[in-house]
């Protein structure tokens, strides 16, 4: 009978029973808070009778603009996820010396590493980016639109999925303890039997589909969608990177949903590609991973190029200098990219002739990032410099990357990475990278194009304060990672000895994480406040820093058909040019079409995160089950031929001039 | 005078349709772009795994060449009548096309269920792809193009039921469009298949 | 006046943090800083090399950014230029793609000559012969087997000095990571491989070693002492062991591949034969009947 009922619920639940619920403390605390939130912003809404404007303004919504708010938003919070996990790993190894243990075990300790780095790459940093492209980058080249609306934002729920999927795991089963690339054969079934890998596979693979579908649809959208006469030299330099980012989300993509595809082969299916034994070979693995991994570190820092570059401009009121010198060194590191992921693996025993080539290409990319660097200085050069806080994040920039960056070319050369592989200088090395430029530029374009989305600029004092909080605090934190490298401290430790003398330099880079938190904290203060006094800092004109392109045009926050009448473009400050002459439209308006909304984006997410969950589980009906639903999804979707609806040209005119009386009010 | 502007109107909307139309096939082809990708990483993984046998069955042991012949040629051929419903299609002609969709469709069935009976007569005989790195890798590269066919053969019923019901209108024939497109590329990629993982492995080169 | 006196504080502030690091730093010991092998020395120097090569670009962009952003600061009085329009100037940009070109082809070469020159493959000629030692990562611990003394230790590397070590390296257990800062670089131990590394070691003395790429629960207490001793301590050390250590035979074998964690060190005497070379095939070989398991 108990054989029976055994059966039964290995079929209904799969792998999953009660054990799968947190064994400690900590975890249960950890969980709780992934349940309250949820239930918290339920009763919200309830309370606030806002479950029908959840439902029509954003659930159904295909508007870029809300769904890059989103995309921040929802990046915000993972940052805060993330940086809870920050603060339980500096805690651990600050305490957890010689003879005492600290507050985690080894396996709780490399789970939280484990999504820390997880959850920054994949759900904060590709979040800001996602976001902030979805917001800026069709009013940039003049359009409604992007290519593909509806895709869009299967992109975006898709990404909101494998984010609900990594937080799931708090509550149910456990994640990854494998460090944040989940090399096998650690990561394969002998060495991590649990379905922690699984779940780092899963949610990690349909926001990477979610991904690879935005980059597709940016493409189309940058060359197929640019207002009139804006040709290709003619495009502000922000769109310039995000077509090299999103070229290399096209090319790297594919290779991370083969990769992790395999490995989950390996995992479910019992095939043989990375393990240690039976003809497979990990070191593929490793390839494999990094030949995606490397290109993603510039999927990142690219955009971020280009917010520096509107941002170096706008506050200089002068040209970019050296546009073409900027579209080439683009060029050059998006091909460049592919051709260094070997330098992630030095130590692993290929010849000299290979690490040769591998570290020297490495360097070859310092070139244009150089030339990118003298260029922005020379923007400022016989500028009129504003030191607005967008700028100060750009300053940090420079001082952090370049630091950064010479670490960087340490490592490229191999006998010196044999001695810094691994270690925390490595650590230290690419968070000035990503924090230092990503995360930092995000911010930068965050307060910059605020005022564009919302209507109102933030609180510049509390803006000023999280900088100088997050800067200090990061060099805090960082500097002595670079040390602690030095002195052998390896990554991803939840223990050593009292006798090395890393505890001081662990407590040091501890305080400065505790500074970067009240950074945040800052921040959070400056939405709050910045909403609360909103009315002291309207931005009536649309134009509040004197801005050089398109959006700048447009009245705030943008109305949701974004350009009443196409402008038309003669050169690249558009915008600015436009101001001199004082421009004055005199054209007649037309029909607009504007795509419906539709919760059908939302609802095949939702069946792409129930398939990857039970797929966790090996709950094979339900998986069935939503793989089925997907597909009806899709075809239910294909049926609906009217998907736009049509504002008509009366309509246009009467919002627009509405717009502009409130601008001149 | 307003008959000239709702001629302009008019005008403007099909302009307007046409740049969305092309605007897909271009994203269609983007797309293909990032399959190629995903092909050429499962090419790789064959090509590093392809002789890790482990005591398992070689190419050489295990591949009939006349039956993927067999399989190949049915493929091909498929292509080619593809294009004759495409043809069909952009000449308006509904029976022609849902003929050569049928044609079409019936030869990709076929396609799929030699490749699957041949799978299942490996599985059978104990070289699943349980047993080596060079039989998962096999197993994989060609299963996945096999879903890849299935997906198409799925997206051609689709297609036909559409034809049925609604003729062939602009969006129909956008979308047979991008189905020739991938069907074709499918092909492409089978030819890559055929020449790597049969020819070479039953020559042992 | 509120300004300066603001900015003295943070310049006060800054010194006073840059004098207790100096005087902390020179207190502790920063093993790759301080190599006392001379693979790990001459990785230090290149090290050296590198920075130094690289502050000729990056000190001027430091500078130039504070003077720019000073002397082009809105607010600054000064009189100065303003050019909106300006937005190329071939001379210029041409320089800025040459001097990192010119940085980037001295360091290649550089960087090429080092490669071949630090391979850890290349044996290290010495007048001393070469002491070849099998090392086998294990789910925690490390395995170091002597087979010419036939001795073998559980995480205590014993070294003599001034005689080049022969290192081949294995896993059984996830991939991992054999450092010890103070005398080379580190190389992946990954099981069903072998990877070599060559050490010499020019001064006696005790260091630490450790895995350096995560392979578990056990990964942290994955470290080890290197003790690099006078070559008549060392055959001292090896004619006791093989004397009165006990066997590390098969079964006993068997035993240590099970994982533990925090191992303390062992010495062994007599290791069973080809235990480095079944471990290998354990992997490899179809079929695998060998004794290790």
């Amino acid at each position: 009978m108990l054989h029976v009922l055994d059966l039964m619920a290995s079929f209904w639940l799969g792998q999953l029973n009660l054990k799968a619920l947190p064994p400690n403390p900590i975890q249960w605390f950890g969980a709780s808070l992934i349940i309250l939130v949820p239930i918290m912003a339920a009763v919200l809404l309830t309370v606030t009778k806002r479950w029908r404007w959840l439902y029509r303004e954003w659930i159904t919504t295909q508007d870029p603009k809300k769904i890059g708010v989103m995309y921040i938003l929802v990046a915000f919070g993972m940052l805060l996820r993330g940086g809870a996990d920050v603060a339980l790993i500096k805690t651990q190894q600050a305490l957890s010396v010689g003879a005492s243990n600290g507050i985690l075990s080894a396996s709780h300790f490399q789970q939280i590493v484990t999504a820390h780095g997880t959850i920054m790459i994949f759900f904060v940093a590709m979040g800001l980016m996602f976001g902030i492209i979805n917001l800026i980058l069709p009013l940039q080249i003049g359009s409604r639109d992007v290519a593909f609306p509806f895709l869009n934002a299967t992109s975006f729920w898709l990404f909101f999925f494998g984010m609900v999927l990594v937080n799931v795991s708090l509550v149910l089963g456990d994640f990854a303890a494998t460090g944040w690339l989940a090399y096998p054969p650690l990561s394969e079934l002998r060495y991590s039997p649990s379905v922690g890998v699984d779940y780092w596979i899963w949610s990690l693979q349909i926001a990477g589909v979610g991904s690879l579908l935005a980059a597709i649809n940016f493409i189309v959208t940058i060359l197929k969608m640019r207002v009139k006469g804006m040709n290709f030299m003619k495009m502000p330099m922000f769109v310039w990177s995000v077509l090299g980012s999103m070229l290399l989300v096209a090319f790297a993509f594919p290779i991370l949903t083969a990769t992790l595809t395999l490995l989950a082969l390996d995992r479910t299916l019992g095939m043989h590609f990375f393990t240690s034994g039976a003809g497979g070979n990990m070191m593929m693995y490793v390839n494999l991973i990094w030949a995606w991994g490397h290109p993603e570190v510039y999927i990142l820092i690219l955009p971020a190029f280009g917010v520096f570059s509107e941002v170096v401009a706008t506050f200089s009121k002068k040209r970019l200098f050296g546009y073409t010198s900027m579209v080439w060194a683009i060029g050059a590191i998006v091909l460049l990219s592919f051709i260094v992921w070997l330098h992630h693996f030095f130590t692993m025993g290929a010849g000299s002739d290979v690490n040769a080539f591998f570290g020297i290409m490495t360097m070859v990319i310092a070139i244009p990032t150089g030339v990118k660097l003298f260029n922005w200085l020379f923007t400022m050069y016989r500028g009129r410099i504003k030191l607005d806080s967008p700028m100060l994040w750009f300053i940090g920039f420079v001082v952090i990357f370049t630091i950064g960056g010479m670490a960087g070319v340490l490592m490229a050369v191999p006998p010196i990475d044999f001695q810094l592989h691994n270690s925390l200088f490595l650590v230290a090395h690419f968070h000035m990278m990503i924090v230092g430029g990503v995360v930092f530029a995000d911010f930068a374009a965050i307060t910059y194009w605020f005022p564009k989305i919302f209507g109102f600029k933030l609180n510049e004092t509390l803006g000023r304060w999280a900088f100088w909080l997050w800067l200090v605090g990061f060099l805090t934190s960082f500097i002595p990672l670079y040390i602690l490298g030095f002195m052998g401290a390896t990554r991803r430790l939840d223990h050593y000895s009292a006798s090395l003398g890393w505890q001081q330099l662990f407590i040091v880079s501890g305080i400065g994480a505790a500074l970067i938190g009240a950074g945040v904290g800052v921040q959070l203060l400056q939405f709050a406040y910045s909403i609360y006094k909103r009315k002291d800092n309207l931005d009536k004109t649309g134009d509040p820093w004197d801005g050089r392109s398109l959006e700048w045009s447009l009245p705030s926050p943008v109305p949701f058909y974004n350009f009443a009448r196409l402008p038309e473009v003669t050169s690249r400050d558009a915008f600015w040019e436009a101001k001199k002459i004082h421009f004055k439209d005199n054209r007649k308006y037309e029909d607009i079409e504007i795509p419906k909304n539709t919760p059908l984006a939302f609802l095949i997410a939702l069946m792409a995160f129930l398939f990857a969950f039970s797929v966790v589980w090996h709950i094979w009906w339900v998986a069935t089950m939503a793989l089925l639903a997907i597909i009806v999804g899709l075809i239910i979707r294909s049926m609906d031929e009217q998907t736009d609806y049509v504002l008509a040209a009366q309509e246009v005119e009467k919002l627009d001039k509405s717009h502009l009386k409130g601008a001149r009010a | 005078m307003s008959e000239a502007v709702s001629e302009l109107k008019v005008t403007n909307k099909l302009i307007a349709k046409y740049d969305k139309d092309t605007k897909t096939i271009f994203g269609f082809w983007v797309y293909l772009m990032t399959d190629c990708v995903l092909f050429a990483s499962l090419f790789a993984v064959f090509a590093v795994l392809r002789h890790n046998t482990y005591g398992g069955p070689t190419a050489q042991g295990l591949f009939n060449l006349n039956y993927v012949m067999i399989e190949t040629m049915a493929l091909l051929t498929s292509s080619f009548t593809a294009g004759l419903a495409l043809l069909s299609a952009q000449r308006k002609r509904v029976k022609h096309t849902l003929f050569w969709f049928g044609v079409t469709f019936t030869l990709g069935l076929t396609f799929l269920i030699l490749e699957l009976s041949e799978f299942s007569r490996f599985v059978a005989q104990g070289d699943s792809w349980r047993r080596s790195g060079f039989l998962s890798s096999y197993f994989t590269l060609v299963g996945t193009h096999g879903l890849h066919i299935a997906i198409g053969l799925l997206w051609m019923l689709i297609m036909m039921a559409f034809i049925l019901k609604r003729g062939l209108n602009d969006t129909t024939l956008k979308r047979i469009r991008m189905l020739s497109l991938f069907w074709h590329f499918l092909d492409v990629v089978w030819i890559f298949i055929f020449t790597i993982v049969y020819l070479f492995g039953v020559l042992g080169v | 006046m509120l300004r300066t006196k603001r900015r003295w504080v943070v310049l006060l502030a800054l010194l006073l943090v840059l004098m207790a690091s100096v005087i902390y730093l020179s207190s502790v010991n920063i093993p790759v800083l301080e190599p006392k092998g001379i693979i790990a020395d001459k990785e230090f120097r290149l090290l050296v090399t590198v920075v130094l090569i690289m502050s000729v670009v990056a000190l001027p962009v430091f500078g130039l950014l504070a003077y720019i952003v000073w002397k082009y600061n809105e607010k600054n009085q000064i009189r100065k230029k303003y050019s909106p329009d300006w937005e190329s100037n071939k001379y210029i940009e041409g320089t800025w793609w040459a001097i990192p070109t010119i940085l980037i082809v001295i360091l290649s070469i550089i960087t090429w000559n080092a490669t071949y020159a630090l391979n850890p493959y290349n044996p290290i000629p010495s007048k001393n012969k070469t002491l070849v030692v099998q090392v086998v990562a294990l789910d925690w611990k490390w395995l170091f087997i002597y087979p010419s003394l036939r001795v073998a230790s559980i995480n205590k590397l014993m070294m003599p000095v001034n005689t080049p070590v022969h290192f081949y390296l294995t896993a059984d257990a996830p991939m991992n990571s054999f450092w010890i800062p103070q005398l080379s670089g580190q190389i992946y131990a990954m099981p069903g491989m072998q990877t070599q590394l060559y050490i010499l070691a020019n001064q006696s003395g005790e260091y630490n070693g450790w895995s350096a790429n995560i392979s578990g629960i056990g990964f942290a207490g994955m470290m080890f002492k290197a003790d690099v001793v006078s070559a008549s301590q060392f055959r001292a050390w090896a004619s006791t062991t093989l004397l009165r250590a006990p066997a590390l035979t098969i079964a006993r074998y068997n035993n240590l591949i099970k994982p533990s964690t925090y191992v303390a060190s062992a010495f062994y005497a007599n290791p069973a034969p080809n235990i480095f070379n079944l471990t290998i095939d354990k992997y490899m070989m179809p079929n695998y009947h060998g004794a290790v398991q």
